[in-house]
Order: C-alpha cells, then structure tokens, then sequence
C-alpha cells in the first residue's frame, strides 16, 4: 500500500525548464505535427533533423536523458520485432544466412528505418508526457478540443476533461483499494497465480466484482458533492488556471514549424 | 505459543528509492486463547504487522513461527496457515462479491478444499456465531444487507475458514453505537464462548481497554508497550500521553485524581470498577 | 438564519411502501450558531443534512435558507454558495488533481474570474492551515486533512453555514481532533454557522445546543447538560452517553453529590476533588 502511495500520477517530472513552462497546447500540437512529419520522412535526413530538434528540446527541459529512454522499454519488444521481421522477409540481395532464415541488406535497410521511425514517435510523445504535468495536459486538451465548438463540430470538450481530471485523481485511490481487495482475498485463501488462464481470469471475479462497485458507489458520492459545490456542466464554467500564449510559446513554435519545413524542403530536393 | 515474532522487521520498496522501515525488531508471543489488543496511531505499522501474521507479508528480517512452522522457511505449507490464521481488514464488507450470502461464506473454506457437506455446516455454523438467521439469510444477495449485517456476513466469511486466530483490524470502524456494541459483544463470545484466539487492533482505547486481556501499544513500527490493562493503567500512563494515545475519560480521570494526590487505583477498566473505586474513596462503601 | 417549517420528506420505493424519513419537522437554526444534531441511524440525519441545501426537497413544507425557499430552482445556486457540506467519505468528495485546484472547484463552477480564485484559495488554505500542502495530490493526505480540504473548498465559496455530516466517522482519533478544533475556530473566529451531525455523544458534548432526532422529528432540544439529564430517552433511541456522564450518572444514583450531568473529564475531576 506505501508502494501505491509514492507513485504519482503519470512520468511527469518537475524541473524549472523553458520547455516546462510552455503552454500546454502549443506543446500537445507541436507533438501532434511532429509526429506527423515523422510519419511522413522517407529519408534519413530526415531522421536526423527531427532527432536533433527531439535532442535541443530535451536538454533545454533539463530532465535527465535516462528518463526519456525509459519510455522506450515498454515497447522495446515491439521496436525488435518490427527490426526482424523486415530482416527476414523483404526480397533482395542475400547478406546473411541462419538456419532457414535469410537477412537480406534491403530487409536491413528497411528494418532500420522503420525501428527508426518507431523510435522517434516514442520520443515525441515522451518530451511531451515528462514536461507537461497531467493538470495541464487536461487543460490544454480541454481548451484544444473546445475549438471545435467554434467549428460547429460538437464535441463535450468539458465533459471529456473533466472525466479525464476525475481519472487521473482517483486511479491512485483506486489502485490502493484493488491492493486492499486482493488482499483480503489472498486471506480467504484466494490464488491469484494459477498457471491455468481459464481459472486465473475466473479467480479475477472476486476483485473485480467488489472493485466495481466501489468505482461506482464513490461515482454516486462525488457526484452528490459536486453537486452541493454548484456544478452543473461546462457552461459559465471558468479555469483556475488561465492559459495564455506568450512570447516563448511563440518562439517555440515558430522554430518547431522551421524544423518541418527543413525536413520537407529536403524531401523534393 | 501458537504465533512467535523474534526480532522482525519490515521494510517496504527495500533497495528502492522510496525504502521506509515500517516495523524494527518486533518481539512478539501469542498464545492460543489470548485475547490481545493492538493500539497505535496511524502509521505505526499495525496493519503491516497483522499482514505479517498470516503471511501476507515477509519480513525483510527476522523470523515468524505459527503452530511450531517457520512460515518463511516452509513456503509451501503458507496455505496451512492460512487454515488457522482468519484476518479481517478495515471495512471487510468491501470483500463481497457473491450472489447470495451462502456462497459469499462458502468462499473461503471452498479455496481451502472443503467438500460440499462440510461447506453447509460450515456456513451454518459461521452464521450462528454472527448471530445472523441461516434459512433467512442464506440465499439473500449480501448487497441488500445493512451496514452492519454486511459487516457480520464478511465476518462470517472468516469464521467459516474455522481459524485457531482471529485478527480483526479496526472492527468497529464508522459503526453507529448499536451495532458497535452488538459487534463487540460478538467478540467476546467468540473468545469466551468459542473459545478462539483473538487478536485486537484499534485506535479506540475504550474498546481495548474493555475487551483484552493484554494490550500491545506501537509506535513508529515499534512495540513501546506489552501488559495487562490494568498495569499499563496504573503505570504507564506518562508513556502513553508521550505518544499521544489518549486515556479512557473514566480511567483519565482516576490518573490526574492520582497525580493531584489523592488516593486512588488508576488502573481502571470498566465503569463499575471507576464507580466502585470512587465510592470506596469517599467513604460511600 | 434557516428555517424549517413542518417539513415532511417521503421516499417512495416502487415494490415496498413509502418511508417517511421526515416528519412535521420544526427547526430554527440562528447565525452563529454551534449546534449538533444527533440520532441513531435510520433516524433521518443525512436526509435531513441534504434538506438544508436543497439536495433534497420536502414532500410537504418548506425549507428556507436566508428567506430563500429551496424549492425556488433559480435561488438554488445561491444557496449552495451559502450553504457549504462536508460528507461522511473524505475521499469520495475530491474531484481535482491537488489541494488548490480542488479548493477552486466551486469557483470554477460559479464563473468567477482567475485573480479573485486565486485570492480566495489562498485565504481558505490558510483558514485550515493547509497552506504547505497545496500542491499535494489528494491520495497522499490523511484523511483529516482531506476533510479540510473540503472544508476550505466550502470556505472559498465565503459559505456562512457549514453543515457536516458525521465528517469524522472514518477518520482516526487525531483527525477527528482536527475536525473539531477547525470548525470550533471557524465558528469563534469567522462567524460561521456550524451544524453537525453525529451519533457521537461525546462529540455533540462540545457543541452550544443538540437537537436529537428520532424517526424524522425532533424529540428533544437543549444544551447538553439538558440533554444528558435525559438519560433514559437517549438509551431508549440507541444513543450511549459519553463514558463520564454514565459514570455520573451511576456516582449520583450511589448517594453522591454529583450532578448526574456532566459532560467532561475536567468538570468531574473538580467535582470529585470536593469530595475526595
């Protein structure tokens, strides 16, 4: 229970940084064109280019490196499979034999490419999630998505943000509670580690079960409070936290935009 | 002795960054038919010690023997234990999941082998010592219960396992006066009556005071105390306050009367002793 | 000032019969005022707490809240503005990521503008001393110091009457002393109006007046030496007498001179030391 109780809520990571006092939303949408552009480099300048845009953001935000490539290892597994499979079965010329398997030098080309673009989409998002605390992230998701009431598009900008702040507060809590119910399972002699997938998913039942409705009974109890503090959805609603654009975000973007245009510039050439 | 500590300790996230020694070198003896209360501030590593009972936890040191087995030692025979060792956390009625109140009781002695026909005496005689109606009861969905009867039904669900011991973390935890009461003098009869192990933790000094036979008082993951009521009472008081563990208001009073001078026995547990004691000071008996 | 005038409330169950949990209840509750209201369970206290910001309505009756009737939907907010709650769950009553965006919760929902929040969350963070803590994250408070911060959101909204219902039920024996001392300070310092409501005797001991309640009425009003003499009503309705007034009782049943009311530790001490 004391592990639960250490782990904050997402990587992020304070530090004092330009990057970090960005504006949350010229950060989200400066990630959303990177990785656009990343998907659509089909040269390895450009690769370059975007990596070394990817390398100055991440000392300015001064968060240990170590941290950026940690976001790599849960995918690490994906980034290899993708590597071999390219190896072993593009056609081409013949470098390397194994067993009944071939390693052709495109496969390695590509394969190298392709881990590349992997990797650099990993890094996009990571620089985002380590210097951008959720708070903020949900605000500048919130304010993004609430353009589209401008276009006339409906989409519950509040509502989705709000779900997302009442998530991110209670998934600690929440955690804490499923420890506790395991807990006083394991007690009633409950085994949780059947080699059996079929009875190890039933044996979920009974932490699941309570676990609902805990989720849900707390979703009564704070809606009944938000209540009793006057919320009634999104209209008329105002922000604790004002965003505005300022000068750096303008920089930042700017810049950010110099990047892409070098990477297209270089893709007709 | 039936649970033997010597000189446990417990560490969480050993090696990590966020390592915190919870509970130093405990030196600890139940014995069968004890009744004993546990009483410390939140923090001072009650909870983790009741988990360490019953081998939720492993101690970082130390070592932990139950009915003459070194549960460390002897991995494979923790289920065993957990046949004698019944605990319950604060808000057992959060455990439940089943359909009916029968199968919800029938969970426990059912994970440890228990075929059908002992599993309905089980749950019938689980039932009686909550005093809880079994034809009434037992196809009910738990969720229609109370409060209180939910309580008794988690309760029961430990009971069936038929437990030499039975730890129970802060019992009477949000209980209006009623069912507090019926829930206290449930234990006791399972003490007195059933004869069982009982093992008390609470941050409720009126109801350890009333109910054990040998209190345990920890602070900061340490045992600070380890005797009967009444020699707490009489004599360690100071220690106590230092703590900040506040006193039974009969038996707080009988403290200060004694340090202001006068002549009263400040080892009091119960309302007739207080009564008795002040009328026998001023002379009334 | 709130008022309730012969307020009736019925729950209706679809399969089994109506319940009334209120019943022709009169209540004046005054500014200022530290009042507890106490009653076994089932006795009507949490339908009677959502009444006084009209999270519930009566069924007959009304309710009024600084003459505004909470049946008036369009004065609604302005009572919730007015009337802050502090519910039984610590955790079940925070919504944002820390203590000061939470704080700022009901302000955000009224409209108000940044620089006022600001202000205002600074004032009711210090009102509960959690000013250190207004960056942690709510799953690392204790449980008394979840409450507070409840308790300052309600502060934020500049609430005249705090009403809290068995707020210190799940909280430990320190936490409920910070409960305590806050609101006692809140009332004595800020003037706001405290009602309280517990099935805790020796709580409702440091309060000026108790109303206790039984199957939605009020059987009895007084401070709590008046309620205390009443002893056998209070057992008659599940109440139990603080562990000291019990021994009172039984000293001045046994022939002693001493009133069988008292309500703390020190009186009895000064009583005895007459006698001892």
């Amino acid at each position: 229970m004391k592990f639960f109780k250490n782990l904050t809520i997402g990587q992020y990571i304070h530090k004092d940084s330009i990057i970090h006092q960005l504006d949350p939303r010229i950060k989200i949408l400066t990630t959303f064109l990177i990785i656009i552009v990343v998907f659509l480099i089909d040269k390895w300048i450009g690769f370059l280019i975007i990596s070394a845009y990817l390398f100055i953001v991440i000392i300015l935000s001064k968060v240990n490196p170590k941290y950026v490539l940690m976001g790599i290892k849960p995918l690490l597994f994906i980034i290899i499979f993708t590597l071999l499979i390219h190896f072993f079965t593009t056609q081409g010329e013949i470098i390397y034999t194994i067993w009944f398997f071939t390693v052709t030098k495109e496969g390695v080309y590509r394969g190298l490419f392709i881990a590349t673009r992997l990797f650099l989409l990993i890094m996009s998002t990571s620089w985002l999630t380590l210097t951008t605390s959720p708070i903020a992230l949900t605000d500048g998701i919130e304010r993004l998505l609430s353009i589209f009431k401008i276009i006339r598009i409906p989409i519950p900008a509040h509502e989705i943000a709000m779900m997302m702040t009442i998530a991110l507060r209670f998934i600690p809590t929440l955690m804490e509670e499923t420890e506790k119910i395991m807990k006083a399972q394991i007690a009633r002699g409950a085994d949780f580690e059947s080699k059996n997938i079929v009875k190890r998913i039933k044996n979920m039942i009974p932490i699941i079960i309570p676990l609902f409705i805990n989720a849900f009974h707390r979703a009564d109890e704070l809606a009944i409070a938000m209540e009793a503090r006057c919320y009634r959805g999104g209209n008329g609603r105002t922000h604790y936290r004002e965003l505005s654009i300022k000068t750096n975000d303008r920089i930042f973007f700017i810049i950010t935009f110099m990047f892409i245009i070098t990477v297209f510039v270089l893709k007709f050439i | 002795m039936f649970i033997d500590l010597k000189n446990v300790s417990f560490t969480y996230n050993l090696s990590m960054p966020f390592e915190t020694e919870v509970l130093k070198s405990i030196n600890l003896s139940i014995n069968k038919g004890d009744f004993i209360g546990i009483i410390g501030h939140t923090g001072c590593g009650k909870t983790t010690l009741l988990q360490i009972f019953n081998g939720l936890l492993e101690p970082t040191e130390g070592k932990i023997t139950i009915d003459g087995i070194d549960i460390n030692k002897e991995k494979d025979k923790l289920k065993e234990i957990r046949k004698n060792i019944g605990l319950t956390f604060q808000y057992p009625e959060n455990q439940l999941f089943e359909e009916t109140i029968f199968k919800e009781i029938s969970f426990g002695p059912k994970n440890l082998g228990i075929k059908d026909d002992e599993l309905e005496e089980r749950v019938k005689k689980a039932m009686e010592m909550v005093e809880m109606d079994y034809t009434t009861y037992k196809d009910r969905s738990p969720f229609t219960l109370s409060g209180g009867e939910m309580r008794r039904v988690a309760i029961a669900s430990i009971l069936s396992i038929d437990p030499e011991v039975i730890i129970l973390d802060e019992p009477t935890a949000s209980l209006d006066p009623l069912n507090k009461k019926s829930l206290l003098k449930l234990i006791s009869k399972l003490h007195l009556h059933y004869n069982k192990t009982i093992v008390l933790v609470s941050h409720n000094m009126e109801v350890i005071a009333e109910l054990a036979q040998r209190i345990i008082v920890m602070d900061k993951g340490k045992i600070v105390l380890d005797n009967k009521p009444k020699k707490i009472f009489q004599n360690y008081v100071e220690e106590l306050e230092s703590i900040g563990l506040s006193l039974p208001q009969i038996t707080y009073i009988m403290h200060k009367l004694k340090k202001i001078g006068k002549p009263v026995d400040s080892g009091i547990l119960t309302l007739e002793e207080a009564k008795n004691e002040i009328l026998r000071v001023t002379k009334r008996i | 000032m709130i008022t309730f005038n012969n307020v009736t409330h019925t729950y209706h169950n679809d399969k089994e019969k109506d319940t009334v949990s209120l019943s022709n209840l009169n209540i004046n509750i005054d500014n200022g005022d530290f009042v507890a209201v106490i009653g076994a369970n089932g006795s009507g206290k949490s339908t009677f707490a959502k009444h006084l910001n009209g999270l519930l309505l009566p069924s007959k009756g009304d309710v009024y809240v600084d003459n505004y009737n909470t049946k008036e939907k369009e004065k609604v907010w302005e009572i919730r503005k007015k009337v802050g709650m502090v519910f039984q769950n610590p955790d079940n009553q925070l919504v944002a990521t820390t203590v000061e965006d939470d704080i700022a919760f009901g302000l955000e929902n009224i409209g108000m503008k940044e620089q006022e929040m600001r202000k205002r969350v600074e004032w009711a963070l210090n009102l509960v001393n959690m000013t250190n803590l207004k960056n942690r994250e709510p799953h690392l408070l204790s449980g008394g110091q979840k409450q507070k911060v409840v308790i300052a959101g309600a502060l934020a909204m500049h609430t005249s009457y705090l009403v809290l219902d068995e707020p210190t039920s799940m909280l430990d024996p320190k936490g409920r002393k910070e409960i305590l001392n806050t609101i006692k300070k809140l009332n004595q310092n800020e003037k706001i109006t405290i009602i309280y409501i517990t099935h805790f005797m020796s709580e409702a001991a440091e309060f000026n007046k108790i109303f206790v309640l039984d199957k939605g009425k009020i059987v009895l009003t007084g401070s709590p030496k008046n309620i205390f003499m009443q002893a056998n009503i209070l057992n008659k309705l599940n109440l139990e007498l603080p562990q000291i007034t019990m021994l009172a009782r039984l000293l001045s049943e046994n022939g002693l001179n001493i009133p069988p009311n008292i309500v703390n530790e020190e009186e009895m001490i000064e009583k005895l030391c007459l006698l001892i």
